[in-house]
C-alpha cells in the first residue's frame, strides 16, 4: 500500500510467489496436456501441492495444510482410483483429446487473454501487506465456529447427501450383470 | 505482494482448467480439469482475504468449504463415471451424445435397439414412430 | 269442388307424387308406376275440369302473400290467375305429361333409374304448371328454374354416355346464360311497375284511363328476351336443344318438344304489352324468329338423326311462335304452341318407337332396312300424321295455327295500325312463307328416307326386336287425334281468348299451301333421283348443294361459341393453373422451405457433444463480458 513498491524492485515474496507460480502453472498445463493419464494425474498433484506452497506465502496457513490434507490426500488418490477402475491404458494413450481441442484452445486462450487483461487493468496498484499474518488456524477457527457455523453445519448435511448419493448411483443393481 | 501475482497466476490456471475441461476426452480427466479451475478460484478468494483484511475470514472460510465441496464433487462426479462406464464401457466424453439431434433413419435404429429386449408390440410402436419421422 | 281448389291441386298432385317417388320408390319400385301415372292423370282430368269451368270468361285470380321483400309495395305473392290462356297451356302440359308418363311406363320399362326419372318428370310437370298458373313473376322464376334444373337431370339420363354429360352441361349453362339477364329483367320490370303481379302489370300498361309508361321498356324487353330465348331455344342460344336429345326420347318428348322449350313463348304472351310497348324490341324478336325459323329448317334438312332432325324443326316451329309474338298476336302464338305441343310430343314418341324398331336412330341406316314400316305400323301411320301436321298441310292441326300466325304477320305488314312496326310483319310473313317450303321439304325428306320403298330395293332387314306394347302404342293413337283434328278449334279458342280472328285468311292459305306442297314435291323430286342411283338415299344434300356441310354443323355456331368462349376460357384458367403453381405456390413452397431450411441448420449443432456446448457457452459468456467491459470503459 505503500508508494514505494515498484514491480521492477520485486521483494523475496514476490519472487518465491513468481517461481513457484511458474511450477503451478507448469503442473497444471501439463496436467491437461499429458497423453499418458496417471501422469496427468501426478502433474495434479505437483499444481496443487505448488497451490498449497501460495497458500503459505499469502499467509494462509491452515488453508494450506487443508488443501496439502483434502487435495492431496483424498482427492488425487480418488482420482487415482477412478482411472484405475476405468481400465484406463497406463502407457501414452494418443486419443486423450478430443477434436474440440483447437476451439477449445482458442477459447481458453481468449479467456485467459480477457481475465488477465482486465485483472491487471483493475489491480495494478493493490498492495498485500504480509507483515502480519492473516490465516492461522486460531482465528480462522474461532470465525468457523461463531460467525459460519451455520453454514458449516449445512455443508456437512451436504457432504453427506453427497456421500450416500455416491453410494446410491454406484450400488450395482440386482439386474445388473 | 502486489495482488496482481496472485490474481494472474489465479486467471491463468482457471483458463488451463478450463482448456482442459473443453478439450479432454477421458471423463475423469475432465474432472481432474474442473478441479485446478476450482483450485483457481480458492487462490483468488485467498488471496483477496488477506489483501482485505477481513474481520471474520470471509475468503479463507469460503476456500475451506470449496475444497470439502470439491470433495463431494469428486466423488459424486467419479460414482457417476463408473456407472457410465460399466454401462457403456468407455469413459469418452465425446462418445456420450444420446440426445443429440438425430435424421429420421438412425433415430429409428436406436429405438429398435432399445426396444430389442422388449414385447414385440412395443417394436411395432418403434416402428410407427419411425413411420413418422420420416 | 270449387274452381280454385281444383287449379291448387293440379300442379300439388305432380309434386306430391314426385316427393313420394323419390322418399319410396327405392324401397317399392312397385309403387312407382301407379305413382307417377295416376297423379298425372288426375292432374289432366283437373286441368280440363278447370278449363271448363274457367270457359274464356273473366280471369279467376286468387293470392296469398307468400315473402317479404323488404318494401311492403312490392311483395311476393302466391297468385293464380287463371285466363283463357292459362287454362288451354295446362291442359296441354297435364295431357302431354299424361302421354309420355304412360309411354315412359313401356319405354324404360328395363331401366334402373326409372323411379327418379318418373320422380323428375313429375316434378317438372308441377314446375310448369305452376309457371304456367301463377301470377308472380318471382314464383314464376321459381317455377322456370325448377325446370332448368330437371331438364338437366333429365338429358343427363344416361350418365354412362360422355355426351349425355356434356349435353346435360351445356343444356344448362346455356339456359342459365340466359336467365341472368332474365332475373334482372324481372327484377327491374317490377321496380319499374311497382308490382311482381303479371296481371298487375299488363292492367297498368294496357289502362286505356291512364296509360302508365316504362321508363325503359326496350332494355327490359331486351332483358327478358334473352331468358326467353335461352329456354325457347332462339337464336342465339338454341345451340343447346339439339344436344339435349341426348336424353331419353319421351323426355324430347315432354321437355324439349311440347312444353319446356314453350315455356318461352308463354311467358311472352302473358306479358305481351310489357314487349308491345318497345317497337325495337318487337323488331328484334321478329329478327330473331326470322334467323331461328330458316336457320333451323335449313339445319334440319341436312341432319342424319332423327331426333335432330325433330329438335331443329321444334326450334322452328318456337320461331313461328315468336314471329307472332313479334307481329303482337299472342292468340295466334299461343294456337301455335297447343298445336304444336300436341304433333311434335306425338312425333317425338313416335320417333322413340321407330328408333327402338331400327335400334338406331340415323337416318342413313333406316335408308337401307326393308319392311320398316310393317314392323312399326303405328310409329308409321302416327309419324305421318305428325308430319303431315308439321308441313301444315290442310286439313291437319299445323296448317291452321301457322295460318293464324301468317294471318297475323299479313295483317301487321299490310295495315300498321296499333303501333307494330310493319317491318317486323313483312320479315314474318317472308320467312315464315320460305320456312314453311323448307319444313315441308325436310318432313317430306324424313318420312321418304324412313320408310317410302316404293319397288322394295331396300337390303338390310330390321333387326329383331321386342314390339312397343300397347303403352306405347295406344299413347300415340291418343296423340294423333288432337294432331289431326286440333285445327279446327281456331273457331271456339278465341272464345278462352281476346277474343280475336283465328281463322286462316286466304292469300296466305293458298301461299303457303303452295309452299309446302313446292318443298314437298322438291324433296320428293330430290329423293327419286337418290333412289333410283346407287348411293346414299338422301335429298338432302343434292337440294342444299354447297350449303349442306354448314348446315350439318349447324352451321357451326358450336364451333364459333367455342372459339369465342371456351378457348378464352380455357386459356384464363390456364393462365390462372400457371399463375397458381409457378407463382402463388412459389411463395408457399418459400415460406415453407425456409424454416425446414433453418431447421436443418439448426439441428446440425445438435451435436450431443458436451464439450461442444460448453465451448460455445464459454464463448459467448466472453463476448458478453468484452462486450459489457467495452460499454462500461466507453462511458
Amino acid at each position: 500500500m505503500t508508494g514505494g513498491n515498484a514491480y521492477l524492485s520485486p521483494s523475496g515474496q514476490e519472487i518465491v510467489f513468481v517461481l513457484v507460480g511458474l511450477v503451478v502453472l507448469g503442473g497444471a498445463v501439463l496436467c491437461v496436456t499429458s497423453r499418458q493419464l496417471v501422469h496427468a494425474a501426478l502433474w495434479l498433484v505437483v499444481a496443487l501441492g505448488g497451490l498449497a506452497v501460495q497458500y503459505l506465502l499469502l499467509t494462509a496457513e491452515f488453508v494450506a495444510w487443508v488443501q496439502v490434507l483434502i487435495y492431496l490426500g483424498s482427492v488425487v488418490v480418488l482420482l487415482l482410483f477412478g482411472l484405475m477402475l476405468t481400465k484406463a491404458p497406463i502407457g501414452p494413450s494418443p486419443d486423450a483429446d478430443s477434436r474440440n481441442r483447437p476451439v477449445a484452445f482458442v477459447v481458453a486462450l481468449a479467456a485467459a487473454a480477457t481475465l488477465v487483461t482486465l485483472v491487471v487493468d483493475a489491480f495494478r496498484t493493490a498492495w498485500i501487506d504480509l507483515d502480519t499474518p492473516h490465516g492461522e488456524s486460531g482465528p480462522i477457527g474461532s470465525s468457523l465456529f461463531r460467525v459460519w457455523v451455520l453454514p458449516f453445519e449445512a455443508l456437512s448435511v451436504l457432504l453427506l447427501a453427497a456421500l450416500i448419493g455416491a453410494i446410491v448411483v454406484s450400488r450395482k443393481r440386482d439386474g445388473e450383470s | 505482494m502486489h495482488l496482481v501475482y496472485p490474481a494472474v497466476l489465479s486467471a491463468l490456471l482457471f483458463c488451463t482448467g478450463l482448456y482442459g475441461v473443453l478439450a479432454r476426452r477421458n471423463a475423469i480427466l475432465l474432472l481432474m480439469s474442473v478441479e485446478l479451475m476450482l483450485a483457481a478460484v480458492s487462490l483468488n478468494l485467498v488471496a483477496f482475504d488477506v489483501w482485505l483484511r477481513d474481520e471474520v475470514h470471509s475468503g479463507q472460510v469460503f476456500t475451506l468449504f470449496l475444497i470439502a465441496l470439491a470433495a463431494a464433487e469428486i466423488g459424486i462426479g467419479l460414482a457417476i463415471v463408473l456407472l457410465v462406464y460399466r454401462q457403456r464401457g468407455t469413459s469418452a466424453v465425446d462418445r456420450l451424445t444420446e440426445l443429440r439431434e438425430r435424421d429420421g433413419e438412425e433415430a429409428a435404429d436406436d429405438d429398435r435397439e432399445r426396444d430389442g429386449d422388449r414385447e414385440r408390440d412395443d417394436a411395432g410402436n418403434g416402428n410407427r414412430e419411425e413411420n413418422t419421422v420420416t | 269442388m270449387n274452381t280454385t281448389t281444383a287449379a291448387v291441386l293440379v300442379p300439388l298432385l305432380p309434386l306430391a307424387a314426385a316427393a313420394a317417388i323419390l322418399l319410396t320408390g327405392r324401397r317399392a319400385p312397385g309403387f312407382v308406376r301407379p305413382l307417377a301415372v295416376l297423379p298425372t292423370l288426375a292432374a289432366a282430368a283437373l286441368a280440363v275440369f278447370v278449363a271448363a269451368r274457367q270457359g274464356g270468361e273473366e280471369p279467376i285470380a286468387a293470392a296469398t302473400r307468400l315473402a317479404p321483400t323488404g318494401n311492403d309495395r312490392l311483395p311476393i305473392e302466391l297468385a293464380l290467375h287463371l285466363d283463357g290462356f292459362a287454362v288451354l297451356v295446362a291442359v296441354l302440359v297435364t295431357v302431354v305429361a299424361s302421354c309420355v308418363q304412360v309411354y315412359s311406363t313401356g319405354y324404360l320399362r328395363n331401366d334402373a333409374r326409372y323411379p327418379s326419372y318418373a320422380a323428375l318428370v313429375s316434378l317438372f310437370t308441377a314446375a310448369m304448371l305452376l309457371v304456367v298458373y301463377t301470377d308472380d313473376l318471382v314464383v314464376l322464376l321459381v317455377g322456370w328454374e325448377v325446370m332448368g334444373i330437371c331438364s338437366y337431370f333429365l338429358v343427363g339420363h344416361y350418365w354412362e354416355t360422355s355426351a349425355a354429360r356434356a349435353a346435360s352441361l351445356k343444356a344448362f349453362l346455356v339456359t342459365k346464360l340466359g336467365d341472368v339477364p332474365f332475373l334482372i329483367g324481372i327484377l327491374a320490370l317490377a321496380s319499374e311497375a311497382g308490382t311482381f303481379r303479371i296481371s298487375g302489370i299488363v292492367a297498368r300498361l294496357g289502362s286505356p284511363l291512364s296509360p302508365a309508361d316504362l321508363d325503359h321498356p326496350t332494355l327490359i324487353a331486351l332483358l327478358l328476351l334473352a331468358g326467353v330465348a335461352g329456354k325457347s331455344a332462339q337464336v342465339p342460344l338454341h345451340t343447346w336443344l339439339p344436344g339435349a336429345m341426348a336424353g331419353p326420347t319421351p323426355v324430347s318428348a315432354l321437355i324439349h318438344a311440347a312444353t319446356m322449350v314453350a315455356a318461352g313463348v308463354y311467358f311472352v304472351a302473358r306479358l305481351l304489352p310489357v314487349f308491345a310497348a318497345s317497337a325495337a324490341a318487337l323488331v328484334v324478336l321478329a329478327a330473331v324468329a326470322a334467323l331461328t325459323m330458316l336457320g333451323s329448317a335449313l339445319a334440319a334438312l341436312a341432319q342424319d338423326d332423327v331426333k335432330r332432325v325433330l329438335a331443329y324443326s321444334t326450334i322452328g316451329q318456337l320461331g313461328f311462335m315468336t314471329g307472332a309474338l313479334a307481329v303482337a298476336d299472342r292468340e295466334a302464338a299461343v294456337f301455335h304452341l297447343i298445336t304444336h305441343g300436341a304433333f311434335k310430343a306425338l312425333l317425338f314418341l313416335a320417333a322413340g318407337v321407330l328408333i327402338a324398331t331400327a335400334g338406331t336412330g340415323s337416318l342413313a341406316v333406316m335408308s337401307r332396312m326393308r319392311g320398316l314400316k310393317q314392323r312399326a305400323p303405328d310409329a308409321y301411320w302416327t309419324m305421318t300424321v305428325g308430319l303431315l301436321a308439321l308441313a301444315a298441310i290442310p286439313p291437319f292441326s299445323g296448317f291452321f295455327s301457322k295460318e293464324a300466325v301468317l294471318g297475323a304477320a299479313e295483317h301487321a305488314a299490310l295495315d300498321p295500325a296499333h303501333g307494330i312496326p310493319a317491318a317486323a310483319g313483312w320479315t314474318v310473313l317472308v320467312a315464315g312463307l320460305a320456312t314453311a317450303l323448307l319444313t315441308a321439304a325436310y318432313a317430306a325428306r324424313l318420312w321418304l328416307v324412313a320408310f317410302h320403298d316404293p319397288v322394295g330395293a331396300r337390303t338390310e332387314p330390321v333387326p329383331p326386336h321386342e314390339p312397343a306394347g300397347p303403352a306405347m302404342t295406344s299413347v300415340l293413337w291418343l296423340l294423333a287425334v288432337p294432331a289431326l283434328l286440333l285445327g279446327v278449334a281456331y273457331r271456339v279458342l278465341p272464345d278462352w281468348f281476346d277474343g280475336g280472328d283465328l281463322a286462316p285468311t286466304l292469300t296466305t292459305s293458298v301461299l303457303a299451301t303452295c309452299a309446302a306442297l313446292i318443298g314437298g314435291v322438291v324433296a320428293y323430286a330430290g329423293w327419286r333421283r337418290a333412289y333410283e342411283s346407287d348411293g346414299p338415299i338422301d335429298p338432302g344434300p343434292p337440294l342444299l348443294g354447297p350449303l349442306h356441310r354448314h348446315a350439318a354443323a349447324g352451321f357451326h355456331l358450336d364451333a364459333a361459341y367455342a372459339a369465342a368462349f371456351v378457348r378464352p376460357t380455357r386459356a384464363a384458367a390456364r393462365l390462372v393453373r400457371f399463375l397458381d403453381r409457378a407463382v402463388v405456390d412459389t411463395y408457399v413452397r418459400g415460406a415453407a422451405g425456409t424454416p425446414g431450411l433453418l431447421g436443418t441448420l439448426t439441428r446440425r449443432a445438435q451435436t450431443g457433444n458436451v464439450q461442444t456446448y460448453l465451448s460455445a457457452l464459454v464463448a459467448g459468456a466472453l463476448v458478453l463480458a468484452v462486450a459489457a467491459v467495452l460499454v462500461a470503459a466507453g462511458e
